[in-house]
């Protein structure tokens, strides 16, 4: 399905904010603002959710509490008993103030490596993927809305762009895509 | 807007303190014939003392800190921590008392370096041990470093709270950065006394036994003490329909430094165990024997809840915004902690003579009543917003 899209180009987050919120209340559905840092307060402007990142990060974390245990109850318990500082290991209960740093560590390491590779194949900002971001200025020190004409079939392209010439854009393009 | 006691917080301290009166009396009427007695109730001095002084200088710390690193969220919340902070001339008069009681009773079997027999190689009573850490644990040193650290902490406490009001009448940026100095300074000194300060007045209960790392758990859980009652603090007046720039943000960003400084206190705690466990040497497993043999249920107890109700409870985003949950958990920790000082230092004085009765709880109560009432009136002395604070507009749009 080919679909048309505008990008305005704004070089101040605070005027950006501004006319979201204008195009916002007028019913316009911004699809995705394109910024060098993020802008504080602009999620809730364009209805963008909050992250369910936070929750990813609990059972990931879950995951390395659970393997970390499993894993040294067999190696040092079950496959190979080791005494260490007199405490021979033949009961994990009794030993378990030995295993819980392991344990935390691994937690730690499972949620943190968990949340950074979820979050870039969320964005396809995996290393070595093509950039999405519609124009490099964008990673210096200009800010871009995308708007999409499918998402916005009550308004007419002439309309959207009036009303995003008012909001004190320095630039506008447009895109077919398919 | 200026904070007016209701008549509901009147009698409700009031009430508080009576019942605590009253059960104390029980408690020592109970107790006048035990053999104990002196001890018993000094000690259940020193618990409350410093446990009550802890959540003041606690307070203390963090509002330094927040001078020190120029934090701008605070500003709506900032005369809440200074109410709390201002129990700290009263605590420290508390804790005086106390210390010197002790001190002019040899030591009251609470602290036995302080009784002349046990340094004395005549007597049988000599300890060897005792007698090598005579050049640091004396009276007179210990005093003398006790007034350093009482004084250092009231002095720097008056300076920011002056500057506070101060800065109320005559705005400005000037006194910002003289408090950013001045709490920078603060922390130094914190940072050494707040550890020698532990080790003086808790660790050298259990004389024969130490630990490098006695003074940041003591100091963790005074810390964590101290923002559960900032918290509670900012929560009641709140609902009191005071602090009207206090959103849920600010809520959602105290209850975040309880929940930190929850895993703080856990982890010190489990250090401070876990290595002593692993190298199993008799000098430092005493410790926990002691605490083990008389107060296993309440000692193991007190670790979980201080410990898993915060991490299990609060760790959402929802429930640290979520005003029953928050005052719910916050009393709980309050008391796990209160538990906390109780066996560090009753294990070490009392041991097995120790015991929660009228006395504990009743002397528990009296303080707490009077703690709120002073705190209370603390607030009603300034105005419940800072008025010129450099960071006042950041706090008022808070958003995370």
């Amino acid at each position: 399905m080919s679909d048309k899209v505008i990008y305005a180009m704004y070089d101040d987050d605070e005027v950006l904010k501004d006319g979201a919120k204008k195009l916002v209340s007028k019913g316009v559905k911004i699809a995705e603002v394109f910024s060098p840092f993020p802008i504080h307060g602009i999620d809730p402007i364009i209805g963008i959710k909050n992250t369910r990142l936070g929750i990813m990060a609990f059972i990931y974390g879950l995951t390395g509490l659970l393997l970390a245990t499993v894993g040294m109850r067999f190696f040092m318990v079950t496959d190979w008993p080791m005494n260490i500082g007199g405490k021979p290991n033949f009961s994990y209960l009794d030993n378990i103030l030995a295993f819980i740093p392991i344990t935390f560590e691994f937690t730690v390491l499972c949620a943190a490596h968990g949340m950074a590779i979820t979050y870039m194949l969320r964005n396809k900002t995996l290393p070595g993927m093509p950039a999405q971001n519609p124009d490099p200025r964008t990673t210096d020190d200009k800010f871009v809305m995308e708007i999409r004409l499918s998402e916005n079939a009550n308004f007419s392209e002439s309309d959207l762009q009036t009303w995003l010439k008012e909001t004190g854009i320095i630039e506008l393009d447009q895109k077919e895509i398919n | 807007m200026e904070f007016t006691l209701s008549k509901k917080a009147k009698n409700f301290t009031l009430a508080l303190m009576g019942s605590g009166l009253l059960l104390t009396v029980i408690g020592l009427v109970m107790s006048m014939g035990d053999h104990h007695f002196k001890t018993k109730l000094l000690t259940n001095g020193l618990i409350n003392s410093f446990f009550f002084f802890g959540i003041a200088l606690g307070a203390l710390f963090f509002l330094a800190l927040q001078y020190a690193t120029e934090t701008g969220w605070y500003a709506s919340v900032k005369r809440v921590i200074e109410a709390v902070a201002g129990f700290l001339p009263y605590g420290t008069g508390l804790l005086a008392i106390v210390l010197l009681v002790i001190t002019l009773m040899d030591g009251a079997h609470i602290y036995q370096w302080m009784d002349p027999s046990t340094t004395d190689p005549s007597s049988h009573h000599f300890d060897k041990i005792i007698e090598g850490k005579s050049a640091y644990l004396n009276k007179v040193f210990f005093w003398i470093r006790t007034i350093i650290y009482l004084a250092a902490y009231l002095v720097f406490w008056r300076g920011f709270r002056n500057r506070s009001l101060e800065e109320d009448r005559i705005g400005g940026t000037e006194i910002h950065f003289k408090n950013y100095k001045k709490a920078a300074l603060f922390l130094v000194v914190f940072a050494v006394f707040s550890s020698t300060s532990a080790w003086d007045w808790l660790m050298s209960i259990d004389v024969h036994w130490f630990s490098t790392l006695y003074g940041w758990y003591v100091f963790s859980g005074i810390w964590v003490s101290a923002m559960v009652v900032i918290v509670l603090l900012t929560l009641y007046l709140k609902k009191m329909g005071y602090l009207p720039n206090v959103n849920d943000s600010h809520i959602h960003d105290l209850g975040k430094w309880a929940f930190a400084i929850s895993f703080l206190w856990s982890y010190l705690w489990f250090s401070q165990f876990m290595l002593i466990w692993y190298s199993n040497i008799g000098e430092e497993v005493v410790y926990y024997m002691m605490r083990i043999e008389n107060f296993k249920a309440l000692y193991f107890g007190m670790f979980l809840v201080n410990f898993a109700f915060p991490m299990l409870i609060l760790m959402s985003r929802d429930a640290k915004r979520n005003v029953g949950i928050l005052t719910f958990v916050g009393v709980v920790i309050l008391a796990g902690h209160w538990v906390d000082v109780y066996i560090m230092i009753s294990a070490g004085s009392l041991g097995a003579n120790a015991h929660i009765g009228a006395l504990e709880i009743g002397l528990v109560l009296l303080i707490t009543g009077a703690f709120i009432r002073i705190i209370l009136m603390n607030l009603t002395k300034a105005p419940l917003t800072p008025v010129h604070h450099p960071f006042l507009d950041e706090s008022v749009h808070h958003e995370i």
